[in-house]
């Protein structure tokens, strides 16, 4: 067999990734519990044994019942149900859903703005780096939250309660994106800083290429694994972030939960005792939030050039 | 050092401006006084009078003027819930917030500083490990879900009978993970005691201090894994640099080195980050404040957006914008003191 024919799979599988990979537990466990999570989101709609949206399924007279186990359960409701008699094991499920949905269109958001406007910086330096750079340190010195919590009432004060719950997914996916794509430019900006003095960049320019081809075609792929991991803790952060805003009212509506809303609803309920709205949402949220940190973790250590080396 | 001042303070003042910008075009595209002040019953005349009166007519750039003028008198217009100035209204519930973060911060200090100094001095140790692994977990808890879970356990409490209760041991686990509550989660309590103006300070009676754990815990337990990892960090830094070797090499005693000549050093990166940090600390002060119930600016700012209230959302805009810009500059300038070394020119990469 010649060397052209050996596929990318087999390229995959002699890599130092791969190779890494097999041997962490950590790594390995975190994939599958992420893997599980995101597919139960995916296919929430087959999987949720009732549709917390069809208020045609749902029985006020369900409301508050402990989740199997405990006294006064019903094994209809595996996780209990919330204050308005939906199955908890549902509206988890659709919750994280949701909550996935907006974690990594606000990570997309943001990596778009973060690769354009950090590859900009780096490339071009002079003003445009100044001006640039001078956003986003004062953006992030007030700290992405902040930020996230400002627009996001702002907007809510703008559209009005009704208007903001309709389109919430789309707002909070913008506020989150726009609150947090500093964190991204600045990573991209230093890695093009130490790619543009090498010669490739050089030999393209004598041979006459664009600008903006160099930049995204010749520089940008080589700026990728640090992009690739801080993406990672990104989703993360995006979660906190929605379930940070929803929690406060500024997110999610209650008809269309995501795991910070049932958090949220949850909470109204926990003095009466019935602590698994709150808990049980909560515990997800932890879960899945830990497990794309781990594996954050874990993809620094591994793409991470000097600590490869060292 | 001259031209370092002078560039941080004129830099502090375009972000004052810059977020006196967005105040005003948040007050002005957002809320129209007129129909706040006036009934349905008022004529379009009259309201063009009064729209005349109130400068509203006015190009935009005359409106910003004296928008930021009122603003520097300390006049930010009146809130339409409370009645009063907002700068009134913030200044009441501005030392409800301070304690919070107080009260935070020394917790924070009060372990942070041993567990990381730990951690670097025996980085294979157990208990270094399991300090690493609790804090990559407490990360990934967000602010709000470790404040409930608290009220669950030491508020409303647990009880626990999973183990057989004719049994010694049984009797024992049960008891053992149960806990009592009973700690209070709501509000300040009714215990102040009148420091000065508008501070009324929970520091000084049981009861003030009891209401102040539980908020203070949870906000804390947000940045209490950053300041381990990084007094960690600093110190493992500072114990592979030569001085330190050179202090082995002539015999000094460990506890000596590490505790008089390492931990020296490592502090002074890690207050300046912590000065950031606790400037960081006014956002997650909203979600505590919303948990607790905390009558601190965080749900004061809360409040007003349910409420509509535009000048108290813009009055605090411009106050913790004010507070974030001074704590900033104020890390810089130390920075540049301590350390004579930092470029004039922008940030270090």
């Amino acid at each position: 067999m010649t060397t052209a024919t050996v596929s990318r799979w087999d390229r995959f599988r002699e890599s130092f990734f791969w190779y890494s990979f097999k041997r962490d537990k950590i790594a390995i466990l975190s994939t599958l519990v992420l893997l599980l999570m995101v597919l139960a989101a995916i296919f929430a709609p087959w999987l949720a044994p009732t549709d917390p949206y069809d208020l045609a399924q749902i029985n006020i007279m369900n409301s508050e019942l402990p989740p199997v186990g405990l006294d006064g359960a019903d094994a209809a409701f595996p996780l209990g149900t919330d204050a308005q008699g939906r199955d908890l094991l549902s509206t988890i499920l659709y919750g994280t859903r949701v909550s996935l949905l907006i974690g990594f269109g606000a990570v997309l958001l943001q990596g778009a703005l973060g690769i354009l406007f950090g590859l900009l910086a780096g490339y071009l330096g002079g003003k445009v780096d100044a001006v640039l750079m001078r956003i986003a340190d004062v953006q992030l010195s007030f700290s992405t939250l902040m930020v996230a919590i400002i627009v996001g009432a702002v907007f809510k004060a703008s559209f009005g309660n009704l208007m903001f719950g309709e389109i919430a997914i789309y707002m909070l996916i913008f506020i989150i994106g726009v609150a947090e794509w500093p964190q991204i430019a600045r990573t991209v900006r230093a890695s093009v800083l130490a790619e543009k003095k090498k010669e490739y960049v050089d030999a393209a320019k004598v041979m006459g290429f664009g600008t903006g081809r160099i930049m995204f075609r010749h520089i940008l792929p080589n700026t990728l694994s640090p992009i690739f991991v801080i993406a990672t803790v990104q989703i993360a952060n995006a979660i906190i972030s929605e379930a940070a805003l929803s929690f406060l009212g500024l997110g999610m509506p209650e008809t269309q939960p995501s795991l910070g809303s049932l958090i949220k609803s949850g909470f109204d309920y926990i003095q009466s005792g019935s602590w698994w709205i709150t808990l049980i949402p909560g515990l997800v949220l932890v879960v899945l939030v830990l497990v794309i940190n781990l594996l954050g973790d874990w993809l620094r250590d591994v793409m991470n050039p000097r600590l490869y080396k060292g | 050092m001259l031209a370092f001042l002078v560039q941080r303070i004129s830099q502090a003042l375009l972000v004052m401006f810059v977020i006196s910008v967005i105040a005003f075009a948040i007050q002005d595209g957002l809320g129209d006084p007129l129909q706040q002040m006036v009934g349905m019953s008022v004529s379009q005349q009259e309201r063009d009078a009064i729209r005349e009166e109130l400068g509203l007519n006015d190009p935009l750039p005359v409106q910003y003027l004296r928008f930021a003028g009122n603003a520097i008198q300390g006049d930010l217009g009146d809130s339409y819930f409370y009645s009063k100035p907002t700068l009134d209204v913030i200044l009441e519930h501005l030392p409800a917030t301070l304690e919070l973060v107080i009260g935070a911060s020394l917790i924070i200090i009060v372990f942070s500083v041993p567990i990381g100094v730990y951690s670097a001095i025996r980085p294979q140790a157990w208990l270094s490990k399991f300090f690493m692994g609790v804090s990559t977990v407490g990360i990934s808890i967000p602010v709000f879900l470790t404040a409930i879970v608290l009220i669950q356990l030491f508020s409303i409490g647990v009880t626990v009978d999973w183990f057989p209760s004719d049994t010694g041991w049984g009797q024992w686990l049960n008891g053992a993970l149960s806990t009592d509550g009973g700690l209070p989660s709501y509000g300040r309590g009714e215990e102040l005691t009148h420091l000065f103006g508008t501070w009324y300070s929970g520091f000084f009676s049981t009861g003030g201090l009891m209401h102040l754990i539980l908020p203070a815990v949870s906000l804390a337990s947000i940045m209490l894994p950053l300041f381990i990892r990084l007094i960690r960090a600093e110190m493992m830094e500072v114990l592979q640099s030569d001085y330190i070797r050179y202090a082995r090499a002539k015999g000094l005693s460990a506890g000596r080195i590490n505790f008089l000549h390492a931990l020296k050093n490592t502090m002074l990166p890690v207050i300046t980050v912590g000065g950031v940090q606790i400037g960081i600390m006014v956002a997650y002060t909203i979600l505590t404040e919303t948990v607790f119930q905390w009558p601190g600016v965080g749900l004061m700012f809360l409040e007003a957006i349910t409420r509509s209230d535009i000048p108290l959302i813009v009055a605090y805009l411009m106050v913790v914008g004010l507070i974030f810009v001074i704590t900033n500059t104020v890390v810089d300038l130390i920075y540049g003191l301590v350390n004579p070394t930092v470029k004039l020119t922008g940030k270090k990469a």
